[in-house]
């Protein structure tokens, strides 16, 4: 250090301070800018690969599902009526949150899964057996973790009776501890766990801990990720949500009319 | 002067180590060996941050204060970072999933800060960069290293072609659980330093405090 010149001059520290904040920024906002489509590019990629795999982790007694029986349908949330207004196969309701035309504000009381707006549409998956009767459901589902937003899909029967699966294809929770919600092990807790009881009341969720398997609850509740409380949490949260009146309450309720 | 720079690029291999000898970045080669894929991914990350903070650090010696120096060096790292962050999730996607937050982590890598204030702050550019590349090498070799291990073992396989037939596929191999674990890092790291150390005796230090020999007696 003995060649260096620079004395401590306050105005001096502050001009390469800023120099250096602008060459950095410059910088980090090229390739943020220049990289993002590719990034995008790669979790749509993820997403449909989920999908996917969300259809072949469907119970075996449901027999392999093509993915052409799948039909994807827009779902104004509200009314929980199926629209052709909205093309499910451009709509993003990312962009959809940043207009208050097509989102609305979620108040912060009812707003369990944490997400602040919630788009007016979602695109839910309709899985059809060979004669074209619906056969499961499945439904986008997010909310936030413990340090990060959880995407997932929640498949149910036809009937809305009883979950088929919940996966979750994007999350940055710690990983080996939050990040278990995408482990075989966890995933395979859900299938067959009902989601209402008999008056109606929506039971499914996620415990504190362990549910005992002879107890009334093991039938609605999953067990929660050791050490992992927050995010455990998060998911209960989330599927209560979406379930619920916000998210896709009075579409299930729709279904269940129709079917009489 | 070029046998000078070829002896910067490679001291930090073995005779210099930034893990083995220096003990830094010890918290990532735990944490990303358990495959060869993403040990190498890393060293590949590391060594591009090494490499690039170097030069730009001694870049900008000259006009930066010493006041500020610290912060301004954290500032170059984390962008440099950030920038490689991105490059990894645009171009390799699923190893960056893996990776997750160990790529941003690289900003605490004590090894990066430590060669811009050790080395960076009083050496030419080329010289730095040097360094840089050649403390990313030293820090991969571990790595590698471990990564081959770990994954062998604990795995039976290599860069994820299956190699042993575990039994589990109805092979004879049972594959050490144990090496999947962070503690068995550990154990590998701990090896390495100790076989270097017995070739290359100079390298063990001296113990900071001697035990006495009355004391033993009583």
């Amino acid at each position: 250090m003995v060649e260096r010149t620079v004395e401590d001059n306050p105005l001096r520290a502050l001009l390469t301070a800023l120099a250096v904040a602008v060459v950095c920024a410059l910088v980090v906002s090229y390739s943020a800018v220049t990289l993002r489509p590719l990034y995008v590019a790669n979790v749509e990629a993820e997403r449909q690969a989920r999908l996917e795999s969300i259809l072949t982790a469907l119970p075996e007694t449901m027999g392999k599902v093509d993915i052409a029986d799948v039909r994807a349908r827009v779902v104004e949330l509200n009314s929980g009526v199926y629209t052709d207004d909205v093309d499910a196969t451009t709509f993003d309701p990312a962009k959809a949150i940043l207009d208050v035309n097509l989102s609305i504000a979620v108040p912060p009381e009812r707003d369990l899964a944490g997400i602040k707006r919630r788009a007016h549409h979602a695109v839910v998956y309709i899985v059809h057996d060979e004669g074209g009767a619906p056969r499961a459901l499945i439904l986008p589902v997010y909310g936030s973790g413990y340090q990060s937003t959880l995407y997932g899909f929640l498949a149910l029967t036809a009937d809305t009776q009883t979950v088929l699966g919940l996966k979750f294809y994007e999350q940055n929770d710690t990983p080996g501890i939050g990040a278990r919600i995408q482990d075989p092990d966890w995933e395979a807790l859900w299938p067959g766990k009902m989601v209402y009881d008999d008056t109606g009341r929506l039971r499914l969720g996620v415990a504190r801990g362990q549910v005992a398997p002879s107890s009334e609850e093991a039938e609605f509740i999953v067990d929660g990720i050791s050490g992992a409380t927050r995010t455990s949490l998060g998911v209960h949260e989330l599927v209560r949500f979406w379930l619920g009146d916000y998210g896709f309450g009075p579409y299930l309720e729709r279904v269940r009319n129709d079917r009489g | 002067m070029t046998a000078k720079l070829w002896q910067t690029v490679k001291v930090p291999w073995i005779d210099d180590n930034p893990i083995t000898l220096q003990i830094l970045g010890i918290c990532s080669a735990l944490a990303v060996t358990t495959s060869l894929d993403t040990a190498l991914v890393m060293t590949a990350a590391v060594t591009c941050v090494l490499a690039i903070s170097g030069a730009s650090v001694s870049l900008i010696r000259n006009f930066l204060p010493r006041s500020i120096r610290i912060i301004v060096q954290i500032t170059i790292i984390a962008s440099l970072v950030i920038v490689v962050d991105q490059v990894l999730k645009a171009y390799a996607f699923e190893i960056s999933k893996r990776l997750s937050v160990f790529v941003g982590l690289i900003v605490t890598n004590c090894l990066v800060l430590g060669r811009a204030e050790g080395f960076a702050m009083r050496n030419g550019v080329l010289a730095s960069t040097l360094d840089g590349i050649g403390n990313g090498i030293g820090y991969g070799l571990i790595l590698i290293l471990v990564g081959v291990v770990r994954e062998f073992f604990g795995k039976g396989s290599l860069l994820g072609k299956q190699i042993l037939i575990t039994t589990s596929q109805g092979g004879a191999f049972e594959p050490l659980h144990l090496m999947l674990l962070p503690p068995s890092a550990f154990f590998i790291i701990g090896v390495i330093i100790w076989v270097i150390r017995t070739k290359k005796p100079k390298q063990v230090e001296q113990p900071e405090f001697q035990v006495r020999s009355e004391g033993m007696q009583q």
